[in-house]
């Protein structure tokens, strides 16, 4: 058999697997949506909005501010682990930050639930140690607990990402700069954040999506109003048998996500024509 | 003078521990719990009586866990079966669009793809295949195929050219030459890349929710219902079982990775 049929022969199972169990339901998905009692318009839509206008608003907040913490977070650690001055100190921080990695969302909601509760271990902790008194604690089991779950969560993979492109970096550029007396926080916002920036925005978006799809944290952490969208589609399935409406939902994230991703093919076409 | 250096440093790596392994701390306690209540910072009485009660036959982790791991089995069994070709002929083969086919597997991770799940769902429901072991395998192998074909790939291309061309030159054929010399090299990426499926299958839970439950109980779905409960101790146990791989392959994937490899993925 010539090479030229052997290639797409190869891959032509996976393809399909992919074409029948996700392009076809995706598209599905989208027909779905427009789809309705009323015959094709936009009465799913309508009636998205109508019952679910804050949880829309509010996951979209909580994702971009658990993407921005989690942004923050990976720059700071990613940083020091590339300018640390101690190395023992980087080592300790190197095997620390990993350990939430592979840790499934579902683990990590459980986790939160006990932790943050108002009888948790986090509050015992801090009235253990004088911090608070038992009358002062609060339960964190509300919006904070969800982006508190997804930013302990996503942070090590955006981490991991970010401080594998900042080793790759040149670092005589550092040792330059630093020679001219720049500090650690300037060399890190102006050298290093601008040449992996590429790389932070992908680890952000990805993580951006696969947080917007979560199913499992909003349910174990808060489930009452308001909450993320994704346990109201549940809802609406589980409930009421709505196809309609959680398709409705389910193309409102589709477009929350097409959003980002256009903010990140933006930024490569303008880093692209600056090559130039 | 360099103790007190150490001081800030302590500080701000105390509070990452803290906010690390808190909620591991906090798990653990809950799995060998037996009374803990407010307003007590610590548990009252430890002990093992809830093990043997997720453990005791109608406690469902016993079924649950040789579903996951069944399930997980079947999909790495199917992934790495379209992904071994698929990898192949990615990294060997000539391939039109082949960056745009290889960025096609990455689109299930690049989606939300709760409404997906409700989708395919609804479409094994005509086919019989809502609630079947088969159905939800083929929901894993899609999510898991990114990691598979990724993976394989770049360790296909990593694999020297010019010792496959000295087995041709020597007269094994193609098939030979794959079988004897390039699967056999390829093979501790492709075992990262099988753990790496294994793990996502086995942690999988939205996908489950929707075209498993209730027929097919699977760990994360037993744990979501002992949680739903109140059951904090059933939960944790279950929490810790699901903890275990996910921890252990987090410290041995530089081990499976090697630098040539990890350097080609996704290229």
């Amino acid at each position: 058999m010539s090479n030229r049929l052997l290639g797409p022969l190869l891959v032509l199972p996976a393809l399909l697997v992919l074409l029948l169990l996700f392009a076809y339901p995706l598209a599905y998905s989208v027909v779905g949506a427009f789809r309705s009692d009323e015959g094709v318009g936009l009465a799913n839509f309508v009636k998205s909005f109508e019952l679910y206008r804050r949880d829309i608003l509010f996951t979209f907040l909580i994702v971009g501010l658990s993407t921005a913490l989690i942004a923050l977070f990976a720059i700071a650690i990613g940083g020091y682990l590339v300018l640390g001055n101690n190395p023992t100190a980087v080592a300790v921080l190197r095997w620390l930050y990993r350990w939430p990695l592979f840790i499934p969302f579902i683990v990590a909601g459980q986790l939160m639930r006990t932790f943050l509760a108002k009888n948790g271990l986090m509050n015992g902790m801090l009235v253990e140690a004088g911090i608070l008194t038992p009358l002062q604690t609060i339960s964190l089991l509300d919006w904070r607990g969800i982006v508190i779950a997804f930013v302990w969560k996503q942070t090590p993979f955006v981490t991991l990402l970010v401080s594998g492109a900042m080793a790759s970096l040149d670092r005589s550029m550092f040792e330059a700069a630093r020679n001219l007396g720049a500090s650690r926080l300037r060399i890190l916002v102006e050298i290093i954040v601008p040449q992996v920036a590429r790389t932070l925005l992908v680890g952000l978006i990805l993580s951006f999506v696969i947080m917007l799809s979560v199913l499992s944290v909003p349910l174990m952490i808060n489930a009452q109003t308001p909450t993320m969208i994704t346990a109201n589609m549940a809802f609406r399935i589980n409930a009421y048998g709505d196809y309609g409406v959680a398709n409705a939902l389910g193309v409102i994230s589709y477009v929350m996500a097409g959003a980002v991703a256009w903010i990140y093919l933006r930024y490569a076409v303008a880093e692209r024509m600056d090559q130039r | 003078m360099s103790a007190w250096r150490w001081l800030p440093r302590g500080i701000v790596l105390g509070v990452i521990a803290f906010i690390v392994f808190g909620p591991l701390v906090n798990m653990v306690l809950w799995a060998f719990t037996e009374r803990w209540y407010f307003p007590h910072s610590l548990p009252l009485e430890y002990g093992f009586s809830f093990w043997g009660r997720v453990f005791a036959p109608r406690g469902g982790a016993i079924e649950s866990l040789t579903n996951s791991v069944l399930i997980a089995t079947g999909t790495v069994v199917l992934a790495l079966s379209l992904a071994v070709p698929a990898g192949y002929a990615l990294a060997r083969l000539q391939l039109p669009l082949r960056s745009l086919i290889l960025l096609a597997f990455l689109l299930p991770q690049a989606f939300p793809n709760l409404p997906v799940y409700i989708n395919i769902a609804r479409i094994f429901y005509t086919f019989g295949l809502n609630g079947t072991y088969l159905g939800v395998v083929l929901v894993h192998t899609t999510h898991g195929l990114v990691y598979a074909v990724w993976i394989a790939t770049a360790a296909f291309a990593a694999v020297d050219r010019e010792l496959e061309e000295a087995a041709r030159n020597i007269g094994a054929g193609g098939l030979r030459t794959f079988w004897t010399i390039t699967l056999p090299l390829a093979a501790p990426g492709l075992m990262a890349s099988a753990i790496f499926v294994f793990l996502e299958s086995l942690d999988e839970f939205t996908g489950t929710y929707f075209v498993g439950a209730p027929d097919v109980q699977t760990l994360p779905l037993l744990l979501y219902s002992a949680s739903a409960g109140g059951n904090y101790q059933i939960a944790s146990i279950t929490a810790l079982i699901l903890l275990v791989p996910s921890i252990a392959f987090m410290f041995v994937v530089e081990r499976f990775f090697k630098a040539d490899v990890l350097a080609r993925v996704g290229r």
